[in-house]
């Protein structure tokens, strides 16, 4: 028998489950648990905004598919993770979120820093708890985890009262620590059946979503395409998955996807999509996506399957597990060489349009093509929201699952830069470059102050342009050239802000080499600001516009014109 | 794996559902907020607790429309939710046979 306190029991069960960082802000309702992690071996990161503390977990969460930890105070610190918590059930990222709650007697009642943080997560967890007894942390941490990380991983919040925190218990046993429990398992059939479906079938695409990467799967759809002779197309959240240049790979499809890409999909009689949800960004008008196409789809998740698109079949399972007895299951594969053929023409008729880089060093496409030179292979880019985040996964490189950090289902600018402390917490030998916007950063430029005391290798690289630069590009081409609210009158000096919270600050200089300039400075060791000045008119080519079908895209008109004269 | 949806017997319109529910103070307000979310209309509720009341059984109207498959499957994937299976041997009349038809009081 073992006598803890609410919070001390709180801390040994995440020490027990192996958690060694948690990023984390505190305040009244949780300093008991903060108290209890004095002189624990769990480091813990302290954020400068709770809202950072939730992205430095989803991290951390990211670069290791296993659920990390984030910790908020009630009231005020539990609504600023919300953003943080909403973003990881979109992505399905495995997420623990821990809350202090005022004492019970008090909740109801109004009390100071008090809010109804259960309710307020419902509809963005996948699961929450509010804690009623210390005894109940012994059920609900080992639970938290398994949820978190069980099936379609997803964020778990544990609100916990103070009374809670502050009682004492006496403890005879700890339970086993929490972990990801077996899948349904797919039985035999419809894997037969998609083995018959794929052989038969003449223009197959496979199409790859996050859960591809999710399950570990990635291998297994390389391997399935190689079998296959499919063309493959890949979603913002499943970039990495393929290697960049890998001949079968056609790249991102949807509203910034390569137009070859797209058209692709319009001739395929068979798409097979794996961990893919069908998101209106990848789609386009639904009623006009794949017409063509049987779809076939692999999720973990049941609800997934025929949500948006109806397929004429599901296998709902592990799909790792799936696609290795599904490759186990093939015969030598037709050839398909028209398909091929046709793929292959497709992507060298319809490339992506960039000036070259002497005559224009700092168009967007340019200086992601220079970062992919730069860096190492496994490193790891996180983005914020906006043009440049579509011109990363446009142009840059990725050759490994979990080197794209992003945000792709909630789209929350502020993502990048806490979520690259997180990388480079868990990943400590490796590079980590967060590439952001001037909109962006300043949502958590708090972070710099965290990155500064926690000196982690990570190099925030800023496309300057002086704009929401996304919003202007809509407003720009769907709302008459009106610019509302999407100019900045005043751009602060970011290499001097950098400075000032300790970091290195570098602004490149347009009229020198830029890119060697870039290069200078990725050379350097310890965290840095770069600010890269680019045009502030530049767009992303090719857009689909929003509701449009993928079949509808802009691509760059002067590009256009240059072509069609040629 | 997916119940069969048929109508209630008479009433295309409507389904009743039937799901067992871990008996705690979220578990509602679990179940409410997701037809909330997903905009389908939840006509009626009747739950009781089951056994020693570590769960209960939760008897659900809805419209009977395409999409309700897939509020079931959103239904099954709730941590709180133990199971759900149409009972289509239930009118909404039994919903509403409680209520004293009196007028104005
Ligand atoms: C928190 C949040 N608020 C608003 C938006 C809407 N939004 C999407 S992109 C964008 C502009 C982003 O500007 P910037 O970070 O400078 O990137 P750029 O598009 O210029 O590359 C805005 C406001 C959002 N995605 N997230």
């Amino acid at each position: 028998m073992k006598t803890y306190t609410g919070a001390t029991l709180l801390r040994t069960l995440l020490e027990r489950q192996g958690i060694h960082t948690i990023a984390g802000i505190p305040g009244g309702a949780i300093l008991p648990f903060y108290d209890a992690l004095h002189g624990s071996r769990i480091r813990h990161v302290l954020a400068r905004h709770e809202q950072g503390a939730g992205f430095i977990a989803q991290g951390m969460a990211r670069v290791t598919g296993h659920a990390a930890v984030c910790v908020a105070t009630s009231g005020p610190g539990a609504t600023n993770l919300l953003t943080a918590i909403a973003d990881a059930r979109l992505d399905s990222v495995p997420l623990v979120a821990i809350t202090g709650q005022v004492p019970q007697p008090l909740i109801g009642t109004d009390a100071f820093q008090e809010v109804d943080t259960y309710g307020l997560t419902l509809p963005i967890t996948k699961h929450n708890f509010l804690v009623r007894s210390a005894a109940e942390l012994l059920e609900v941490v080992p639970l938290a985890f398994q949820l978190a990380e069980s099936g379609r991983p997803g964020p778990v919040l544990i609100d916990v009262p103070k009374d809670v925190l502050n009682a004492r218990i006496d403890v005879a046993g700890l339970p086993e620590r929490g972990h990801r429990t077996s899948v349904a398992w797919c039985p035999d059939e419809p894997i037969e059946q998609l083995a018959t479906l794929l052989v038969g079938c003449e223009r197959p695409v496979l199409y790859l979503g996050g859960g591809v990467i999710g399950a570990g799967a990635a291998e297994l759809a390389r391997t399935l395409a190689q079998r296959l002779n499919a063309p493959v197309v890949a979603t913002l959240m499943a970039l990495g998955a393929m290697e960049h240049d890998d001949p079968l790979f056609m790249g991102m499809l949807g509203m910034h996807g390569g137009k070859g890409t797209n058209l692709l999909l319009q001739e395929a009689d068979l798409v097979l999509a794996v961990g893919a949800r069908f998101d209106d960004r990848a789609t386009g008008k639904v009623a006009e996506f794949c017409p063509r196409a049987m779809i076939a789809h692999i999720d973990i998740d049941r609800a997934e399957i025929g949500k948006i698109k109806t397929t004429a079949l599901g296998l709902q399972g592990d799909a790792a597990d799936i696609l290795r007895r599904l490759v186990a299951q093939l015969p030598d594969a037709p050839a398909r060489p028209a398909w091929r053929r046709r793929a292959m023409d497709l992507k060298v008729k319809h490339p992506l349009h960039c000036p070259a880089p002497a005559h224009h060093p700092l168009h967007p496409l340019n200086v992601i093509r220079e970062l992919g030179r730069q860096l190492p292979e496994d490193a790891i880019v996180t983005t914020d929201v906006g043009q440049h985040q579509m011109w990363v996964a446009q142009a840059y490189p990725f050759r490994q699952p979990r080197t794209l950090l992003t945000s792709g289902g909630l789209g929350t600018m502020g993502f990048g830069l806490p979520a690259a402390i997180g990388a480079a917490l868990a990943a400590p030998d490796r590079r980590v470059v967060c590439v952001s916007g001037d909109g962006s950063i300043l949502m958590n430029v708090q972070e710099l102050a965290t990155l500064a005391e926690l000196q982690l290798p990570v190099a925030i690289v800023l496309f300057n342009n002086s704009n929401l630069g996304l919003v202007r590009q809509q407003q720009e081409l769907f709302y008459g050239g009106r610019y509302e609210a999407s100019r900045f009158a005043h751009a602060p000096d970011f290499a001097a802000v950098a400075r000032a919270f300790g970091l290195r600050g570098v602004r490149l200089d347009r009229e020198g080499d830029p890119l060697a300039q870039l290069a200078a400075a990725l050379a350097e060791r310890g965290p840095c600001l770069i600010d890269v000045p680019i045009d502030d008119q530049a767009n992303v080519y090719p857009m689909v516009p929003p509701g449009a079908a993928n079949l509808q895209t802009i691509t760059a008109p002067e590009l256009e014109l240059a072509t069609a004269h040629e | 794996m997916a119940p069969a949806l048929e109508p209630s017997h008479g009433h295309a319109a409507k389904a009743v559902l039937e799901l067992r529910v871990r008996n705690h103070p979220g578990t509602m307000s679990h179940i409410t907020g997701l037809f909330a979310r997903r905009a389908f209309n939840l006509e009626a509720i009747a739950c009781a607790p089951v056994g020693d009341g570590a769960t209960s059984a939760m008897l659900l109207l809805v419209a009977n429309e395409p999409r309700l498959e897939q509020v079931v499957r959103q239904l099954e994937r709730l941590y709180d939710v133990l199971s759900v299976r149409p009972r289509s041997d239930l009118t909404p009349e039994f919903f509403t046979r409680w209520i004293h038809d009196g007028g104005e009081r």
